[in-house]
């Protein structure tokens, strides 16, 4: 028999028993919505995730260390060449990376533990050196002031819970946040003096120092240069009420001074001492190197290629690529829970042709004596699953959606009341519609099988006999 | 033609339609082995009209189904049309009913879910035929059982004539060489029956099918078939031309 036949003789006999049939569809639906409603929350929130991910500025990143510092303590460190003997990143290093193709730019990490003083009374905290390019960072969105004026201007940005601790308003646990333009108010336009270390060549000596005095001068025996105590004033413009350094955890910055300023300083890392230690020589020697693609598509392939001059490398590309791991398990076990209504479902539709067997087992011995062979009988039977299962799937889709919608109201509206930013979480594309209709569709193929062999199977002659 | 000056009496004289030889089914229930049909060799030569008669438990319409392809023989052969029913694959028998038998039964068997039309049409959907073409030609069957008014009707809204008449036209849409009826007028009165057998000799007549029927009625037998074969206990026990009295096409 055609396709078009079999479908309209199934749709004709599902309309016979339409109560029972109908109710059959409606447990098929209400398999095929949970389904939905399951994906689509899995699908939603990693839509979510990395939406958040893109938004924070670093998914363009690349974090690139010598494979002299094992901090990680990743397998890709643990094997290969030995890494005191591995290259080191030096500022030859850095040019080579950035003239890689599809990279936009790759500057040093300069970031150090310093002191800084505000109106006499010494603070520490991590400095950082950010570049120009930084200005389009979301972390800036939120900023009070104004972002640096130029590249080697001596002006700070700090993040806000410094700002809090320069001006003594560090709110207890639990309070309330002062808001950031309250914190500006007083300290924007101010001085700011950081005192460091800085680390000079004695087979070059280089140009007169940034800051005014040369207070103390000591001189590491074994290294083959000195480090030198300096001071620099600085114009704090800016304070920045997001964290721009969520990511790093402990070590994260909450100053921030310009990249040029930064490298003229010559301020003294903590890789300089390792260095030293290792008897290297005196070249000036960046701990990290931070490589930003012009498109985020583009980060394996740069990572690959840094990995393959000798370096470590780390971006949210892995981040994110471990968090697709634990999405995909999160969406085997919602898919799971959401099939098991889906499967009760299809229960019911061995049950409902069964009985239909039973019904029309007069109907089956009419058709094969007139002709019907048994794959016609078995294609009939199947189809009227089928068409359960298509009719049953378009709705719970539906349903599903609707399911969605509802939920996502309801839990924006109660974020709204705790005041966060409302999120869309629900997300039903395309391809989950697809999958959830022909998963439905075959489902209920599956259910078909037993009863419509069952059909198929029917004597005529005894079927004949049935009244 | 005319069928009525020269009666087959012998299946030497035209063309086997059907032959069987030895031809048993037999059934088992329980303990016991119910011999429906056992031992039955006949020929039916194409184009006569025959009469299967017997009391009820004859082996009548076993031996009906066995030729029509909805049974199997237990041992023996059946042949219709040259081919050995006994050897052919279940999609085979499904092809044989389909395009070479035509079926009436005494109940007629029409699909109350569907239209008249409907159930004309449906061994042409088995038979994979265009839709165009289906309706033209279940319309004229109907036509010519005279139910074209009736097309979209529900079997359930018509009298038992009607019905049968609408099973009729169905048997037909194939153009089988084969008719077989199984007590066609056994729910009609005699009024509605005779119309049914008028149209089933007509059938004989005009469309040179060859026509089994069974039946318990001797006088009915008497006046249509052109042979009758008498069944008991499963066995052949006469086999006997007939002058149909009613021939000449007289209602």
């Amino acid at each position: 028999m055609k396709i078009s036949d079999l479908t309209e003789l199934a749709l004709r006999n599902l309309r016979e028993s339409l109560l029972r049939n109908s109710l059959t569809t409606v447990g098929i639906s209400v398999g095929v919505a949970s389904l939905v409603a399951m994906l689509s929350l899995g699908t939603g929130l990693q839509q979510l995730f990395s939406r958040r991910l893109e938004k924070s500025g670093l998914f363009d990143t690349i974090y690139v260390s010598s494979r002299r510092e094992m901090r990680m303590g990743r397998a890709e460190e643990r094997t290969g060449p030995n890494p005191a003997e591995s290259r080191v990143l030096d500022e030859p290093a850095r040019v080579e990376i950035e003239h890689l193709p599809n990279v936009s730019e790759a500057y040093p990490d300069i970031r150090f533990s310093t002191e800084l003083q505000f109106n006499d009374k010494p603070h520490l905290s991590m400095v950082s050196a950010l570049p120009m390019s930084a200005k389009s960072n979301d972390a800036f969105e939120g900023m009070q002031g104004s972002f640096f004026s130029s590249d080697s201007a001596p002006e700070v940005i700090l993040q806000k819970s410094f700002a809090e601790e320069l001006l003594g308003k560090v709110p207890p646990l639990g309070a309330p946040e002062p808001a950031v333009a309250e914190l500006a108010k007083p300290l924007l336009g101010k001085e700011l003096t950081m005192n460091y270390a800085q680390r000079e060549s004695t087979a070059a000596p280089l140009r007169p120092p940034a800051g005014p005095e040369n207070a103390a001068e000591s001189d590491i025996a074994a290294a083959s240069y000195s480090v030198i105590s300096r001071e620099q004033k600085l114009k704090i413009v800016g304070i920045a009420d997001l964290d721009p350094e969520s990511m790093r955890g402990p070590t994260r910055a909450k100053v921030f001074l310009p990249l040029k300023l930064a490298v003229s300083l010559h301020v003294m890392q903590p890789t300089d001492l390792r260095e030293i230690a290792r008897g290297a020589n005196d070249r000036e020697v960046y701990s990290s190197i931070s490589v930003r693609v012009k498109n985020p598509a583009e980060i394996k392939g740069v990572e690959d290629s840094i990995k393959k001059m000798g370096f470590t490398t780390f971006s949210i590309l892995d981040a994110s690529q471990s968090l697709q791991k634990v999405f995909k398990v999160l969406y085997a076990f919602l898919g799971i829970f959401g099939s098991l209504a889906l499967a009760v479902a299809s229960i019911g539709i061995v049950n409902t042709l069964v009985m239909a067997i039973l019904e029309r087992r007069r109907e089956i011995g009419i058709m094969k004596a007139i002709g019907a062979s048994d794959g016609d009988v078995k294609k009939l039977f199947f189809a009227e699953a089928g068409a359960m299962g298509v009719v049953g799937g378009v709705i719970g889709v539906v349903l599903g959606w609707a399911i969605g919608q509802v939920i996502n109201f309801g839990t924006n509206l109660w974020l709204k009341s705790q005041s966060i930013t409302p999120e869309h979480f629900w997300a039903v594309p395309l391809w989950l519609v697809l999958f959830a209709i022909l998963f439905a569709f075959f489902v209920s193929l599956v259910s078909g099988l037993y009863p419509a062999g069952r059909a198929a199977k029917l004597d005529p002659v005894q079927a004949l006999r049935y009244e | 033609m005319t069928s009525a000056t020269a009666p087959v009496v012998s299946a030497a004289r035209g063309i086997v339609a059907i032959r069987s030889e030895n031809l048993c089914r037999h059934y088992r229930m329980g303990e016991t082995v119910i011999r429906a049909v056992d031992g039955v060799s006949l020929d039916v030569a194409s184009g006569e009209f025959v009469a299967l008669l017997g009391s009820s438990g004859s082996g009548k319409s076993s031996m009906l189904n066995l030729i029509a392809g909805l049974d199997r023989p237990t041992s023996g052969s059946v042949i219709v049309q040259d081919r050995d029913l006994a050897k052919l694959s279940r999609e085979e028998l499904a092809k044989y009913r389909l395009h070479v038998v035509g079926m009436v039964f005494q109940s007629f068997n029409l699909i109350a879910s569907m239209t008249l039309a409907e159930n004309v049409e449906l061994p042409l959907r088995f038979a994979e035929v265009e839709r165009g073409r289906r309706e033209s030609l279940s319309h004229e069957a109907l036509e010519r059982v005279g139910l074209r008014a009736r097309l979209h009707h529900r079997p359930s809204e018509l009298s038992g004539g009607e019905q049968q008449r609408a099973a009729l036209a169905r048997a037909l849409i194939n153009r089988p060489k084969l008719l077989l009826a199984d007590e066609p007028t056994g729910n009609l009165d005699s009024h509605t029956g005779t119309e049914i057998m008028n149209m089933l000799a007509e059938f004989n007549r005009e469309l040179g099918m060859t026509v089994v029927m069974v039946t318990h009625e001797r006088a009915l037998a008497e006046r249509y078939a052109q042979r009758m074969i008498f069944l008991a206990d499963g066995k052949l026990v006469d086999d006997r031309p007939n002058v149909p009295a009613a021939a000449g096409g007289q209602a």
